[in-house]
């Protein structure tokens, strides 16, 4: 028996008004597994992510983060998120605060850690990340691909067992795109759990264990790289995948 | 704008020519009427206006008093109305409709009628335990009123704040409150300054209001005056008095808007 599932999603589903944007997702991630989500835009890979720590409530199904169902009424969602990050295709980063209290508002007024202590570990992480100079500076000051690597700072600094990504090279200069896809390497390669949307093809079938193909609100082909790229079984993903290749992004 | 060499130069002087013919042209119009010199008599008496400076600014300084107490009270209370009907779900739907309800109602009043409400009917009440102070009705009067309008201010400023950052700050597993707090409110409060200021303009204009309960502010200084010597002036030393007062916060109010847009244009939009 191995150990519990890092994450499971059982007939997911979720609707904005009449439109049904997710229609019944299963979906398992072991731990230290890095699931790539791949498919249109529409496709429902952003509003995935957001079920999984429960920034969309979803409407039926279950998901159950490492053991605990996080669906279960009365379930306590700020106590979910802090074991979850997610990195927003925006960054997000607060542009009021400087880098390093942007780093530490969550372990400080969510984990209760004392500030000095979050501070140490935050420039740690940032030195880590090649962003020790850049503690004291406000987000504008800072490149896209610095920005985004921050939020991904912010996000590793609460510790989470498992990290979403959602589309987090999709705002960047395509000359920043490299610096942020070394750091989720690095992640991946530390042995972190992940679930990545994203629309870069030969990242995804560098570095996911798994890539799931979502189409019109459900997973319609899931597999290793290897499989779904070189030999794709369903018609609808041969064509996603044919447009991407005929974009160049392949 | 440039306003580098010569034609910065020639752009002053046209500046300066242009208002010199229209003030001119008003001193003609106005000197030349019918009734200038009677109306010249009635407000602008020399004599008049130096015997009022004496007490028309002391009493100005209980309009200062009222409208210092005033806004520091209003910046919470109104924070506090705004932050309430912010709250999301549907246990919370008492505190919004309470919250909505105090806006529509304080800002439908005409001040004046608020001003009479409380300082004639509460102390009529009889309630000994109720302060019959005049000014404590009048400030309590002002306060309610323009939190009705500052917390729309400050509503105004919760909704400019983009929900990613909600979300961001939500994701990070702060609750609605924390978030709210050290994220959404210190974005929101800097984006309201220059119309909650132009608030507070008004607010010290209306401290006047205060005197209609009997409280010797400057307006009804100057009403005793005006009545002892049969001659307007001293409402011209009350008037000067309260546009010398709103003068240094209309500048800051621009200085604040052109400071912010100055960062905007720095920032490039990259927000």
């Amino acid at each position: 028996m191995s150990a519990a599932p890092a994450l499971v999603l059982d007939g997911v589903r979720k609707s904005f008004g009449k439109h049904e944007v997710l229609r019944g997702i299963d979906l398992e991630l072991a731990p230290h597994e890095v699931v790539c989500l791949i498919g249109a835009s529409g496709s429902g890979k952003s509003t995935l992510l957001r079920c999984v720590n429960m920034l969309e409530p979803v409407d039926e199904g279950r998901v159950v983060l490492g053991g605990d169902e996080i669906t279960a009424p009365g379930v306590n969602l700020d106590r979910v998120r802090r074991r979850v990050g997610i990195v927003f295709q925006a960054f997000n980063l607060f542009p009021h605060m400087t880098v390093l209290r942007n780093v530490t508002l969550g372990p400080t007024k969510a984990l209760g850690k004392r500030r000095a202590d979050a501070e140490e570990d935050a420039l740690e992480l940032l030195g880590r990340f090649g962003l020790a100079d850049r503690a004291g500076d406000y987000p504008d000051r800072l490149s896209g691909g610095q920005q985004q690597r921050v939020a991904i700072v912010r996000a590793l600094a609460m510790e989470p067992e498992l990290m979403l990504l959602d589309e987090v090279t999709s705002a960047l200069d395509p000359e920043l795109v490299a610096e942020v896809l070394s750091v989720i390497r690095e992640l991946a390669d530390a042995g972190m759990t992940m679930l990545i949307a994203t629309h870069e093809m030969s990242f995804a079938r560098d570095i996911a264990s798994r890539v799931c193909f979502l189409d019109d609100g459900v997973i319609l082909e899931e597999g290793d790289p290897e499989q779904i790229f070189s030999a794709p079984r369903e018609p609808r993903t041969q064509q996603f995948l044919q447009r991407i290749v005929a974009a160049g992004r392949l | 704008m440039n306003h580098s060499g010569a034609s910065g130069r020639r752009s002053t002087l046209i500046a300066l020519a242009s208002t010199l013919v229209f003030a001119a042209v008003l001193v003609l119009v106005v000197s030349n009427a019918p009734g200038w010199p009677s109306v010249k008599q009635a407000f602008f008496n020399g004599e008049v206006f130096r015997d009022s400076l004496g007490v028309i600014p002391e009493a100005f300084l209980v309009n200062v008093k009222i409208f210092l107490i005033a806004e520091v009270l209003i910046l919470p209370f109104a924070l506090l109305i705004a932050v309430l009907r912010s709250l999301p779900g549907p246990v919370f739907f008492p505190l919004r409709a309470l919250a909505v309800v105090y806006a529509d109602l304080f800002r439908g009043i005409p001040t004046i009628l608020v001003i009479y409400m409380l300082g004639f009917g509460v102390p009529a009440l009889g309630l000994s335990w109720l302060p019959i102070d005049p000014l404590f009705w009048g400030v309590v009067a002002l306060v309610l009123v323009y939190s009705a309008y500052v917390s729309e201010v400050y509503r105004a400023g919760i909704e400019s704040v983009h929900p990613s950052q909600t979300a961001a700050a939500r994701s990070l597993g702060l609750s609605h409150v924390t978030a709210l707090r050290f994220v959404v409110l210190p974005q929101a409060v800097r984006r309201v300054v220059p119309p909650l200021l132009n608030d507070f303009i008004g607010l010290q204009k209306d401290t006047a209001l205060v005197g209609l309960l009997g409280v010797v502010e400057a307006f009804r200084q100057s009403q005793i005056e005006v009545a002892s010597t049969f001659n307007y002036t001293p409402y011209l030393v009350t008037a000067i008095l309260f546009v010398l007062l709103t003068i240094p916060l209309a500048r800051l109010t621009d200085w604040l808007v052109a400071r912010d847009r100055r960062r905007q244009l720095a920032a490039g939009g990259a927000l």
